[in-house]
């Protein structure tokens, strides 16, 4: 393998404490290393240039079930983005949805090395893990919908934790997952029958527990499990005026579960769930309640969803929200997807307009927590793409953040009503390019447990991405537009020790790993005999034929991780 | 008062025996005697004056076929014929698409007349008559 | 050598049912359990037949002869270069693998792109990209629904299992099958032998006795109104999944619009002026729309009889309204019963590829979508391509005679294991595995789950996959590109050097 040296960047390094200081990155055999032989080693003159960890995007739908069907769903979409087949790549389409090969050569292009699949439903796990395959360039992993399983559900309300623990484990192999994913937990098994959960303190039909219970309860059989990332958790009430309140109940019935050393709960997307007001006419940003929160207690983290207005597909495993998105109107597509047995889903076209003062408002909210939140390290930065905005936007959130400049050149555009009520004008705060590099790789890494991702120090993985800002001479903050440029098109991507990406064009196409756990509990037999025998009774699908299997993997990265239980 | 032709609606579907038969192959006597048949309500049976199993010739603006006149075996269909999927349905459906790609095999008039004189072809004569091949 | 394997997933239609049990004896299947009358037929039987494809084949003088896979490949590759706009057809019946590669195919010849989905459920999918769908896995419906609609679609027929498995007859969490309520119904007016005869017939196979003559639409039975599970069949004519069903509604042809616009009024409590619908009286349509309302979970599942009736896709966009309307005030889903095993998977693999579900087109380099222009019989009709590969797909049996005698105009290569219509009427003719048989891979049922087929049995000695032929299709369609551009350069150069 080829050895390189990036010479006289300005790296940012945030996990190894480096802050656009001047210096070397040699890279041997697909790791930073000391040093190599400058005479064999390719040499990147990077002088002048930032360089960082290659981006680690910690929830985006790229892949899977859910995600195809808004590609189906939607031929509007691809028609205004057609990419053309070249020598190297394959052809494709965007906008809001990418093609699979576009999307790896999208986030490659971006300077993204990793991105995160946060939503697959078990028994739809080869479909995710078949697209998977199909995205070249970056390193990926999925997060498993287990909030609503019904072996979750029973175990959880028999108060028998551990043999949760042990079945959690079991289905984490089984579908090749990275982390528990909790979706609007109660509410879509309510949704089987067309109900909704309406607060953490709701009782889930049919079964003997509340949202409260499955979260308490997944967060601690997350611990037991020794899992690297906590649970990721979409909240109940996503989506509803007044639902700050619910998100900080979340968090605070969390609390409990809390030792005091590291973050044991994610909520995702939280723009979604910051909202204040009674209703949509008094709709107003409940950001600051969740940030005052944030701020004074250290058990959460957060990523964003920012939106970024445009025309859109919101996907999401709540189908109840996305039903009740329809049922506001003016949605002509609508898609509901049960699955039976574990979650639901459903997808409508959004058009974020900046005219629109609900759709300005959550894009303050997004902004304002980023702002807010004192700490980055709790931030992750995402559009929660597709939801938001898609994931190529992302350099436009960048420059809201690091410039006030641009965010009032926005803010003057949108909805006068939204202006009013924007919390934006009050914050003076800009990120700073460290902070930058805190959301978007190396607090994403942190949260996610991935050791040698997210940062470039001796021993890391070769994922480096190199902009064209030079920090010396410009000034982020007023020339926002070159900045915001330079983010979406790294001049050189290397993965792996490989030069993927080389003066903003891609240069080789190589499969990204799959990141999967392989959870060793101490017990496991019990649980295949139980899990057999219920089978037949929960799922369509025979016991022997529901496990992903290595064939769905085209190049797998185990990480086995021993379990208390 | 029986008639020399009888003016039906076609409708063309699946049945349980050309799904058997087509998975046993094409060119099996399984699959020519479940798909080269048509099914007509008794009522419009004896309006021609036949009998159950007897030739029939259905003609239709884009083609026309012999096949084997039965019985429908559930209920009343009178004023349709039902023809399983296959190349015998297909000698009288058109390619017209209405612009979306799917051809027009059902729900159009035929004219369904007796012919118990004239043989129903076997797989290979039909495609030797119509494709030549 | 006996050997009895479980779980092995059924190769057929969109139900994949995967709980099958193949006994086999020295690499052949000698028996199975659990399958369908169709299952049974083609796993035990039809996939040996004497119908198989061997080796290739390549039409000489008129005459189909056997030749080498190099030859076949070489030859049908040079079909594919030399043509300005090829076709590729079919897909419905290999394994998703098989799809992908497919794709590439298309691409790399810059062709048009289209599978089965076209005549079957292609209305179905321009429906949902209309409007949306509320739908579930099937495993949804078995633990859930109490109401169930089939509408013009036979499942008996198509689809043997699909109530036995996953609606009526099958016990669920929430709701019981209707399976012994059936028997005792039919205890009620039948005789045992009859009752013993009936139930034969639901497992598996039946030679129905010819039933007397019923009214063309009955008034509702009053178990319409009961408690529990309940099914209800829309068709033209009454079929076998009619008669174990509580309620058979026999509609006019071609009227399956005015029908469910009158049923959409009536579940948003509207008025209705007339007294029949398509045949229907409006009072029968009201208490079925009462059904549907009060019930706790409905779905409905439709078929051809739809998509082929006159208003194509715009039936399916109103059953799907429909659908809406009513989960407004219940629960309800909706779902094509889709045919080949793999349409569902053809539909998901181009889609994650290109964006686009079938009808594509890669002529300007990058994919483009319109049913009506790229599909298959719009491009026969238009004489618009000028070769056609079929693989694992009878559009000899299942396409109109116009549509393939314009086929039969430019060279056809087809890839099938056995020698269908379209094999037999072919130029370059290649034998495949059975998938799901002779070779595993990754089928999607018809609620787009995943499933992986099984290999039970070695294929005959020099039969490959159809995923290899394409590969080997594709290899060796770009060497002959790469040899013409290279052509094409020294021509030039020697223009170039003459003019010096």
């Amino acid at each position: 393998m080829t050895e390189i040296l990036i010479k006289n960047g300005f790296v940012v390094d945030p996990l190894n404490k480096i802050d656009c200081q001047k210096m070397d990155i040699a890279i041997k055999n697909g790791r930073i290393v000391e040093k190599v032989n400058e005479r064999e080693a390719k040499i990147i003159d990077a002088s002048g240039l930032t360089v960082m960890a290659g981006g680690v995007d910690l929830h985006s739908h790229i892949a899977g079930s859910e995600v195809n069907l808004g590609r189906m769903l939607r031929p509007d979409d691809h028609v205004k983005d057609a990419v053309r087949k070249t020598a190297l790549t394959r052809a494709g389409t965007g906008y809001s949805i990418p093609s699979t090969y576009v999307t790896g050569y999208r986030y490659s292009k971006m300077g993204y090395t990793t991105v995160m699949n946060p939503s697959m439903a078990a028994m739809k796990a080869k479909h995710a893990h078949e697209e998977l395959n199909d995205i070249p360039l970056i390193d990926k992993a999925s997060f498993t919908l287990l909030g609503d399983w019904w072996f979750a559900l029973e175990n959880i309300a028999k108060g028998d934790l551990v043999e949760c623990a042990r079945h959690i484990a079991w289905m984490i192999r089984a579908t090749r997952s990275y982390a528990i994913k909790i979706v609007n937990p109660g509410g879509l098994e309510s949704w089987g029958f067309g109900r909704n959960v309406h607060s953490i303190d709701d009782k889930v039909p049919n079964f003997d527990l509340t949202p409260r219970d499955i979260i308490t309860g997944l967060a601690k059989v997350n611990t037991m499990l020794n899992m690297p990332h906590t649970i990721h958790l979409h909240t109940n009430n996503l989506g509803v005026p007044g639902n700050y309140k619910t998100a900080i109940e979340t968090m605070q019935a969390l609390e409990s579960v809390y030792t005091g050393d590291k973050p044991i709960g994610h909520i995702t997307h939280i723009q979604f769930c910051s909202f204040a007001g009674d209703n949509w006419a008094h709709f107003k940003s409940g950001a600051a309640e969740i940030a005052n929160y944030l701020n004074a207690h250290n058990h959460m983290t957060i990523d964003i969803g920012q939106v970024t207005f445009a025309d859109t597909t919101t996907m999401t495993a709540d189908g109840p929200f996305e039903f009740s998105l329809y049922e506001l109107g003016g949605h002509n597509k609508w898609v509901n997807s049960d699955v039976e047995t574990e979650s639901s889903g459903g997808i409508i076209p959004f058009h974020f307009k900046k005219k629109n003062a609900v759709n300005a408002i959550q894009w303050s909210i997004g902004l304002e927590l980023s702002l807010m939140v004192k700490d980055p390290w709790k931030v992750a930065m995402t559009t929660d793409h597709p939801n938001g905005g898609p994931f190529y936007h992302y350099p436009r959130v960048f420059a809201w953040l690091y410039s006030r400049k641009a965010r009032e050149a926005t803010l003057k555009k949108c909805n006068k009503k939204a202006q009013r009520k924007s919390l934006l004008p009050t914050l003076d705060r800009e990120y700073t390019l460290y902070e930058l590099a805190i959301i978007t790789r190396a607090g994403t890494a942190k949260m996610l447990g991935l050791k040698n991702k997210g940062h470039i120090g001796i021993g890391a993985e070769a994922d480096v991405a190199i902009y064209n800002i030079n920090p010396n001479t410009t000034d982020i903050a007023q020339d926002y537009k070159p900045v915001r440029k330079a983010f979406s098109n790294a001049i050189y991507t290397i993965k792996d020790g490989e030069i993927v990406v080389k003066d903003k064009e891609l240069v080789t196409i190589r499969p990204g790993r799959t990141m999967w756990l392989d959870v060793q509990t101490k017990e496991p037999c019990r649980i295949d005999d139980e899990l057999k025998r219920k089978f037949k009774e929960y799922w369509t699908i025979e016991f022997d034929n529901y496990p992903v299997t290595d064939h769905y993997i085209k190049v797998p990265e185990k990480i086995t991780i021993q379990a208390s239980v | 008062m029986v008639e020399q032709k009888l003016r039906v609606t076609l409708i063309t579907g699946r049945t349980i025996d050309q799904g058997v038969a087509k998975e046993l192959g094409k060119g099996s006597q399984e699959y020519f005697d479940s798909v080269a048949i048509c099914f007509l309500d008794p009522s419009d049976i004896k309006k021609l004056g036949l009998k159950n199993g007897v030739n029939v010739q259905i003609t239709s603006p884009y083609g026309s076929v012999v096949v084997k006149a039965k019985k429908y075996p559930y209920g009343a269909i009178s004023g349709m014929v039902f023809m399983p999927c296959g190349l015998w349905a297909n000698a009288i459906c058109s390619d017209e698409t209405d612009s979306i790609g799917m051809p027009t095999f059902r729900g159009f008039t035929v004219e369904v007349e007796p012919a118990p004189d004239k043989p129903v072809l076997t797989l290979d004569e039909l495609l030797k008559q119509q494709f030549g091949k | 050598m006996t050997e009895i394997i479980k779980s092995v997933v059924c190769p057929i239609c969109g139900c994949l049912c995967d709980d099958l049990e193949v006994t086999v004896e020295n690499n052949e299947i000698v028996k199975m359990k659990n399958g369908c009358a169709v299952c049974e037929a083609k796993m035990v039987h039809g996939y040996k037949s004497d119908e198989r494809i061997l080796e290739p084949h390549i039409r000489k003088n008129g005459k189909l002869v056997p030749v080498s896979m190099d030859e076949a490949i070489y030859k049908a590759a040079q079909i594919l270069t030399d043509a300005k706009y090829p076709l590729l057809f079919g897909w419905t019946s290999s394994a998703s693998e098989t799809q992908h590669v497919g794709v590439e195919l298309a691409e790399e010849l810059g062709c048009a792109l289209d599978n089965c989905c076209s005549v079957c459920h292609g209305p179905s999918v321009m429906a949902i990209q209309e409007i949306g769908i509320p739908t579930a896995t099937l495993g949804q419906i078995r633990h859930r629904a109490d109401l169930l609609v089939y509408w013009a679609c036979d499942p008996w027929s198509a689809h043997p299992r699909h109530v036995e498995r996953y609606t009526a007859f099958t016990d669920g969490r929430f709701e019981k099958s209707e399976f012994k309520e059936y028997v005792q119904k039919l205890k009620g007016k039948a005789s045992k032998k009859k009752v013993e005869a009936a139930i034969r017939r639901t497992q598996v196979r039946y030679q129905p006795p010819p039933r007397p003559q019923t009214a063309i639409v009955e008034a509702p039975p009053p178990t319409l109104a009961k408690t529990g599970r309940k099914m209800i069949v829309f068709d033209v004519k009454k079929t076998m999944t009619a008669e174990v069903a509580d309620y058979f509604v026999q509609v006019e042809p071609n009227s399956d619009y005015e029908i469910f616009g009158a049923m959409r009024c009536l579940v948003n409590d509207q008025e209705i002026d007339v007294d029949k619908v398509g045949g229907v009286p409006v009072e029968y349509l009201k208490e079925i729309v009462d059904a549907m309302v009060n019930a706790d979970f409905g779905a409905i599942f439709f078929g051809l009889g739809l998509t082929q009736s006159v208003g194509r896709f715009r039936n399916i966009e109103i059953a799907i309204a429909m659908t809406r309307d009513l989960n407004r005030k219940t629960k309800f889903v909706i779902s094509p019963m889709r045919g080949h095993f793999n349409v569902t998977g053809a539909n998901t693999v181009f889609a994650w590829q290109t964006g686009y579900p079938f009808a594509l087109d890669f002529s300007q380099g990058y994919p483009q979508y319109n049913p009506g222009e790229f599909t298959a019989n719009d491009l026969l009709r238009r004489g618009d391509n000028d070769a056609t590969l079929v693989i694992s797909a009878d559009p000899g049996a299942h396409f109109p005679k116009s549509s393939i005698q314009n086929m039969m105009k430019h060279p056809l290569i087809t890839i099938n294991p056995d020698w269908n219509a379209i094999s037999r009427l072919g130029d370059v003719v290649f034998p495949a595995q059975w998938c799901g048989i002779e070779q595993a891979g990754t089928a999607y049922r018809m609620d787009s789950v995943a499933i992986s087929l099984k290999k039970v049995v070695e294929a005959p000695k020099g039969v490959p996959s159809d995923e290899e032929i394409i590969k080997r299709i594709l290899n060796k369609v770009r060497v002959i590109k790469a040899q013409k551009t290279r052509k094409d350069v020294t021509e030039t150069k020697n223009v170039e050097n003459k003019k010096i």
